[in-house]
């Protein structure tokens, strides 16, 4: 569904992607772990087209979109949900809702897709009117999740949507990324927290300074030594 | 992304500490109570009539003040710049009322009952209404444009340099104009039914005084657009994704927001208010030159920062405000009239040692200033 091809991105001064490839088969979870300024997010970035590629390919359902213009991006059916969450703090969770449907031209869809994330995320429902700023962390981490499935993706960028959130909603977070996999909609999950991100993934690529250092099955990676030692901290 | 070397993010604060800026303040004030007690309660010599008439001039010069105002603001919650020509934006609005007038003015038929007049007199709702939309239209293809050319190749520069390319896009539009147009001071030629200094005469505590037709004109109308751009903003989807835009770029362009179409249609939707108030002035003041847009420009930028820079409503009420302070405040302070700048201008100054970011502004934080 997704191919990246040998992907080299210049963030300032630093060569943040040192020729990255990996690829997504539809109807999966892949997650990217690594340290922090290992090239996660920016490897999310030019896949959304935020960041431009100096070389390499991005290629999705066998279409070249390196480079494309982000707002063409996601009417092609990828969106990104951004690395701390970016609710517009002086909208109403139900204004931010309608942003991420942005690309959506039919309002009867909007709406049916409104309730859908009501249904899904009952607090929201209850907040609709309250100001996306005033939501707690976890509530503003289910509006930035919401909002991005209000595009009805084919494929979701999940940057970081465990961040700086309690361990019982870490959990809910989870269960939902899963539930929304289940519903057909394919995830990259980048993640600090890699335990429970290899337990929900198909398939993991490790990033380490620009560079994929490992790949595999979720399962196996999350029993290579390695991963353990760095990532999982397991002694 | 960022390759330039940034400056230091802390600027030096004033040594000045706020205590002192607080004590000028309030000299200043208490100077101005004092005038103000002297004028209105001692002296009294000024009847109420008078008060009205300078009220409506300040209403009306207030609301051709907003919406200029509002442009800036526009501009500003967008890309956290000062769009120093949108003043030569509203110039250039003006002059395209003007020529419609002068068009319509020129065509000449003889009616039925055998006098000879112009379109302007046989049809004056149709050509004020040509003139605000030539006008309107005008203005907003300049403004567009000036994104284009001067703001867009230097978006990702540091802030000062679009700034400077703003300094430059004015001084260049003032002379393009006087080079198009010549210096020439120019008379708007009104229709008869708005002529200027024609109103409804009304009276006020036994003295006779009218109200100008175009200040009725220019007043109702900039309230009617201030309100549209208002809905418009807060309801519309333009408006929402102007809102996401304002509040984060990267954001917003992962939504699907076209950012760059969004900037665009914020310097037209700011050049159409600002061409409107372009027309009113020449309908309402009669002289259009290539300075015309200058001193507006400025007051509107002082009003925008009066109420809050970024803030619609702000702009509105500092534009209001201001029009009020320079038409009410000579004669309420008892100094001249010719002082009206720099009274809006000192006011300018006190409301920012009292509120620094301005009357309805958002308290900053440090980062986004």
């Amino acid at each position: 569904m997704l191919k990246v091809t040998d992907l080299n991105v210049h963030y300032g001064a630093i060569h943040a992607l040192q020729g990255v490839s990996f690829n997504l088969q539809e109807g999966e979870i892949v997650t990217l772990i690594g340290a922090n300024g290992a090239g996660k997010s920016t490897l999310l970035n030019t896949i959304s087209g935020l960041l431009p590629a100096v070389k390499g390919k991005v290629e999705y359902l066998d279409e070249d979109i390196t480079n494309l213009e982000p707002q063409k991006i996601v009417r092609k059916g990828i969106v990104q949900v951004p690395e701390g969450r970016k609710i517009f703090a002086a909208m109403s969770v139900m204004e931010n809702l309608e942003m991420g449907a942005f690309t959506v031209t039919d309002k009867k869809l909007i709406a049916d897709k409104v309730e859908e994330m009501f249904a899904k995320f009952p607090i929201l429902g209850k907040r609709s009117k309250q100001l996306g700023g005033t939501l707690s962390g976890g509530e503003q981490q289910m509006l930035a999740i919401a909002r991005g499935l209000m595009a009805s993706p084919k494929l979701l960028l999940l940057d970081e949507p465990s961040m700086g959130l309690s361990p019982v909603l870490v959990e809910q977070i989870f269960d939902t990324i899963q539930s929304i996999n289940n519903s057909g909609t394919s995830v990259i999950l980048v993640e600090q927290n890699a335990q429970m991100a290899l337990v929900i993934a198909h398939r993991a690529y490790v990033l380490e300074t620009g560079k994929i250092v490992l790949e595999g099955d979720a399962q196996e990676v999350l029993q290579n030594p390695m991963v353990i030692e760095a990532y999982l901290g397991v002694s | 992304m960022e390759n330039e070397i940034r400056p230091p993010r802390r600027y030096k604060r004033s040594k000045l500490p706020k205590l002192v800026r607080w004590i000028f303040g309030l000299i200043v004030l208490s100077y101005f109570f004092w005038r103000l007690y002297t004028v209105i309660i001692v002296q009294n010599e000024y009847t109420p009539d008078i008060w009205v008439r300078l009220l409506i001039s300040g209403l009306v010069i207030g609301g051709v003040y907003s919406l200029i105002a509002i442009g800036y603001t526009l501009v500003y919650g967008i890309l956290r710049m000062i769009n120093f020509a949108h003043g030569e934006v509203m110039m250039i609005g003006t002059f395209a009322g003007y020529f419609v007038f002068e068009a319509t003015n020129a065509i000449r038929f003889t009616s039925s009952t055998g006098e000879i007049t112009s379109l302007s007199n046989a049809q004056p709702f149709l050509s004020i209404l040509l003139a605000f939309i030539v006008g309107m239209t005008v203005a907003a293809t300049s403004g567009f444009l000036l994104e284009k050319i001067a703001y867009r190749p230097l978006r990702k520069a540091p802030r000062l340099i679009p700034l400077i390319s703003a300094i430059g896009a004015s001084i260049f539009l003032q002379n393009l104009a006087q080079l198009l147009f010549s210096p020439l001071v120019r008379d708007y030629k009104n229709p008869d039914l708005i002529a200027r200094g024609q109103g409804w005469a009304i009276t006020v505590a036994g003295a006779r005084l009218t109200i100008p037709y175009t200040g009725v004109l220019t007043f109702s109308l900039s309230i009617i657009l201030m309100f549209a751009l208002y809905t418009m903003v807060r309801k519309s989807k333009l408006g929402k994704s102007m809102r996401a835009v304002a509040a984060d770029k990267s954001t917003a362009a992962l939504m699907g927001i076209d950012v760059n179409g969004v900037i665009s249609q914020t310097f037209i939707i700011s050049g159409m208010l600002a061409g409107a108030a372009g027309v009113m002035w020449g309908l309402h003041n009669g002289l259009v030159y290539y300075y015309v847009g200058f001193l507006p420009g400025i007051k509107a930028f002082t009003s925008a920062v009066l109420g809050g820079i970024g803030n619609i409503p702000g702009a509105m009420l500092g534009g209001m405000l201001l029009g009020m302070i320079e038409s009410i405040g000579p004669t309420a302070l008892g100094i001249s009239y010719q002082l009206k700048d720099v009274l809006a201008f000192v006011i300018l100054i006190i409301i920012l040692i009292f509120r620094p970011s301005g009357i309805l502004g958002e308290v900053l934080s440090e980062e986004k200033v």
